[in-house]
């Protein structure tokens, strides 16, 4: 197996080191009542033993497992490294997760103490804490409502550290013994999968995994500790665990967390994040603000903006095919800064990103294209929970849509048989968590991670993943048939928000569409035509033609066999709490062809009209049935042939 | 627990009409007490009577052994009273942040001159004010709103601002009139929450007026019912609920031999 560079560790280890070597360096900040609070690499360590030394005397032993659930909170990371520090297991889970799914994890992981970030997370825990036999003790981050609560079991975060500070007067050097015992082969933290089918899966990455990875990354990008990082993904997902925790204490950058959720916008304009990383809904968002508000703009600064937007376009497809930039068009592109790719970029908050990332899912060609255009470095990465979130990343002077870039050095990658894509690298994880058949379903005798992604390595040596494995199929006229790909080309339409396309062993393709409420709201509401709810919305006409345009569009540049020729306007959007999507919102695919079993069938049969009862379930976990008559629509008239 | 507030025997008439007749009730350090009855039955006038927006005709009103029956509204804001109104009362064009540190007015001191000058004393109290202000918007958890003027929030969210305005006073007692009408399940149970931890974190004692009879018996420590101006019956929710003359009043008699 190739050399990874650095020494690898445990991450209680590289905390150690931070605050013995840069000790009065930010390690990170919290928003809190509207300024940024600041703690050093020191404070930061200081509160980790505090509170490790505070589990110790809750009982806390190696191997148990610590749950963490909310919204980036400094003291929800402290709580991971603390846990884990005493050679026990973080277990972040989704913090919007109803309470069934949460059960499932909880139980599963046997988690033995669970730090939640307010009375909201607390209350979700009292709800099922019958069920969870394991559970001990939950501790608290923000007191508000819980001040009162007269429960045993539940204790304020700074209990536990006041716990923690009398214990070591008792016990001095008890967190560095235990600190010492940690070997990079214990499993650091277990990330559950949402998985698109089926139950969630807990991949147990190991310290040496998830620091040998940090250590890659930072061979492949010009990682410096001068950086600083909004944490503002969710803390279950392995990439935030990676960025938030294990690279930042491998590098010793800033990690920044917004105030709420709601203020991540206006929290990385004023920051300005020197590296951003966001999954490609986030870009699609940004994009789509950009030219809502382009929309709605004087007619002169909407002229203004074409033009550049234009030429910016046309000078990045020069560039990435390797061609010079004339001497006029480059003129152009100064004063286009000047005017508005400079301050696009400032109102994005990217205006200090030295590169930015998407990964997690494919991003639409043209929206990758318009970011690269106004002078965002923005690279494909690529990577899963099971490879601790990197395989490959795209060097900065070979950037395009199409790849997922380089393989990183250390990691070797090979195409199997049937297209799918295999791994292998010290980040490949330790196996899922009570679950050694899974386990031995994806990780053969060799060694190699079968990560489910049909692709191939370019003539560059770039990886190109198609789509997943199992989704990739053929139409009756044998022509291959890749869902994602023809939903990409959709999605990148500022209207529509999310897509389903359908062709396996069929003679057309067809789509089902969820409008974004936002976009075409605007577009309805500038023109006049009211509406009072999504349902209502989708269901009109004007909106269905609005709809048909743009599928025309992503068409053209489609093969005449791959077109979509019908598609219907869902109700309502797809959501992860209706099982339809995962947290990370990536269709599930299976459970979305049952669901909607009576819609396909109206695609294929020439249907015009089909009764759509939507079962919903509520962020409480109550359900609800919606019964609505829905139109299907061609695309284009007279192509339909009903064979 | 000791009583804070008595309204002893009080009245008030409009024109030939009798609002509120001779109501007595206590109201206890701490708790909270919902008024509950049917339209019309006085319950708003009942608080703009402890608010000194309204003087009774006859009656005293005691808050904490000082008269307030005939002070006005400042001075019983003064001594600790706030509230919300059943319709929206903000300033639409202020911000977010300016309506609740206006909130503040009555625990500023620095005169206008000095306020102008804006050194020492005057910039000092400005800075403890909007920490006690940002104190508020964390609590209520509107950090994204705090410069957006409060009249381009949806109607839940204003409820929510109108929530702080009134808790920025620091108040002893709270009087919410209606604060869920309007609001649609989630914006609800958002304000019962609210409601419910303002009194568990502050002790602030809460007279709540509220139509949603979930809400009123879920989060109230006792409840009193009005009925054309009466008070017909108090207790705790249990008891209340299961009082006939409530009952009676809610749902009309039930006549002999009809089902």
């Amino acid at each position: 197996m190739a050399q990874v560079p650095g020494e690898v560790t445990t991450l209680p280890r590289l905390l150690l080191n931070n605050a013995r070597e840069r000790g009065d360096r930010p390690a990170i900040r919290e928003k809190d009542r509207g300024i940024w609070q600041t703690q050093t690499w020191r404070q930061y360590h200081d509160h980790v033993r505090d509170f490790a030394l505070g589990l110790a005397a809750l009982g806390f032993r190696r191997g148990e497992k610590l749950s963490v659930i909310g919204d980036n909170r400094p003291r929800l990371y402290q709580a991971q490294l603390a846990a884990q520090a005493l050679g026990g297991i973080a277990v972040p889970v989704y913090q919007d997760s109803i309470a069934r799914e949460l059960q499932f994890v909880w139980s599963h992981a046997e988690a033995a103490i669970i730090v939640a970030e307010d009375q909201e997370q607390v209350d979700k825990i009292i709800s099922l804490r019958d069920q969870l036999p394991a559970l001990r003790t939950v501790i608290f981050d923000d007191a508000r409502g819980l001040t009162r609560s007269r429960f045993d079991w539940l204790k304020s975060f700074e209990e536990v550290e006041e716990l923690g500070r009398k214990h070591a007067e008792k016990q001095p050097g008890a967190f560095e013994a235990e600190v010492e015992k940690g070997r990079p082969d214990d499993v650091a933290m277990i990330c559950y999968t949402s998985g698109t089918t089926g139950s969630p899966k807990g991949a147990m990455l190991t310290h040496g995994n998830v620091v040998a990875t940090a250590r890659t990354f930072m061979a492949a990008e010009d990682v410096r500790a001068s950086d600083e990082w909004l944490c503002y993904l969710p803390m279950a997902w392995v990439g935030d665990s990676l960025y938030s925790l294990v690279l930042s204490l491998a590098s010793g950058f800033c990690c920044n967390c917004p105030e709420s959720p709601e203020t991540v916008q206006r929290d990385l304009r004023e920051l300005g994040p020197t590296t951003v990383l966001a999954p490609p809904r986030i870009w699609e968002n940004m994009l789509t603000s950009v030219q809502v508000r382009a929309a709605d703009a004087t007619p002169l600064k909407r002229r203004v903006f074409a033009r550049f937007r234009r030429v910016a376009e046309e000078a990045e497809i020069l560039r990435s095919d390797g061609k010079p930039v004339p001497p006029w068009l480059r003129l152009q592109l100064a004063l286009g800064e000047f005017l508005v790719y400079g301050p696009i970029r400032d109102q994005l908050g990217l205006r200090r990103a030295r590169w930015a990332y998407t990964g997690g899912a494919p991003l639409g060609p043209d929206t990758f294209r318009f970011f690269r255009s106004i002078g965002v470095n923005l690279k494909q990465v690529y990577g899963s929970t099971e490879s601790s979130a990197l395989i490959s990343i795209q060097p900065d002077a070979e950037a395009n849509p199409t790849s997922a870039g380089r393989p990183c050095p250390g990691i070797e990658v090979k195409i199997a048989d049937r297209g799918e894509v295999l791994i292998r690298s010290r980040g490949i994880f330790k196996g899922y968590y009570k679950a050694e058949e899974a386990t031995r379903e994806v990780v053969d005798g060799e060694g190699w991670f079968h990560t489910g992604d049909a692709g191939f390595l370019d003539p560059r040596g770039h990886l190109v993943i198609i789509d997943r494995a199992k989704d990739v199929g053929a139409m009756v006229d044998g022509t291959p048939f890749a869902p994602q790909f023809i939903e990409n080309k959709l999605k990148f339409s500022p209207y529509i928000r999310e897509a389903v396309a359908f062709g396996n062993e069929k003679s057309f393709v067809a789509a089902m569409i969820a409008i974004d409420l936002n976009t075409v709201g605007n577009w309805a509401e500038r023109r006049g035509i009211p509406y009072t709810s999504y349902m209502d919305l989708s269901q009109k006409a004007e909106i269905r033609e609005l709809v048909r345009e743009e599928i025309a569009k992503g068409n053209a540049t489609l093969p005449d066999s791959t077109k979509i020729r019908r598609f219907l306007l869902l109700t309502k959007d797809l959501e992860a709490d209706d099982a339809e999507m995962t947290r990370t919102r990536k269709v599930r695919r299976r459970f979305v062809a049952e669901k909607y079993a009576e819609v396909i069938d109206a695609f294929y049969n020439g249907g015009e009209e089909v009764e759509l009862s939507t079962l919903i379930t509520y962020e409480d976990g109550r359900q609800a049935n919606i019964q609505s008559r829905v139109r299907i629509a061609d695309v284009e008239a007279g192509t339909l042939s009903h064979a | 627990m000791s009583s804070q507030l008595q309204i002893a025997e009080v009245s008030k008439s409009f024109g030939g009409v009798l609002a509120v007749n001779r109501v007595s009730l206590e109201v206890r350090r701490g708790e909270i007490l919902s008024v509950i009855g049917p339209n019309g039955a006085g319950k708003t006038t009942l608080l703009n009577m402890i608010s000194g927006f309204y003087h009774p005709d006859q009656g005293r009103i005691t808050l904490d052994a000082t008269d307030i029956t005939q002070s006005a509204p400042s001075r019983v804001a003064e001594l600790g009273v706030a509230r919300t109104f059943q319709n929206i009362a903000l300033f639409k064009g202020m911000t977010v942040l300016d309506n609740l540190m206006l909130g503040r007015h009555v625990h500023m001191r620095a005169g206008v001159l000095s306020s102008f000058i804006y050194w020492g004393l005057a910039q000092k109290e400005e800075v403890a004010h909007r920490r006690r202000v940002e104190d508020i918007i964390d609590f209520l958890k509107i950090q994204d709103l705090r410069r957006r003027p409060t009249g381009s929030l949806a109607y839940g969210l204003q409820k929510r601002v109108e929530l702080g305005r009134a808790l920025a006073l620091d108040p002893k007692i709270l009087l919410l009139d209606e604060p869920m009408g309007g609001c649609n399940h989630e914006e609800k149970e958002d304000m019962a929450r609210f409601v419910l931890d303002v009194n568990q974190e502050w002790g602030t004692t809460i007279i709540l007026i509220e139509h949603d009879m979930g809400v009123v018996m879920d989060i109230s420590d006792r409840v009193a019912v009005l009925d054309m101006g009466q008070k017909i019956a108090e207790g705790t929710p249990d008891e209340v609920r299961a009082d006939a003359r409530v009952i009676k009043a809610y749902l009309g008699e039930v006549k002999a031999g009809r089902q």
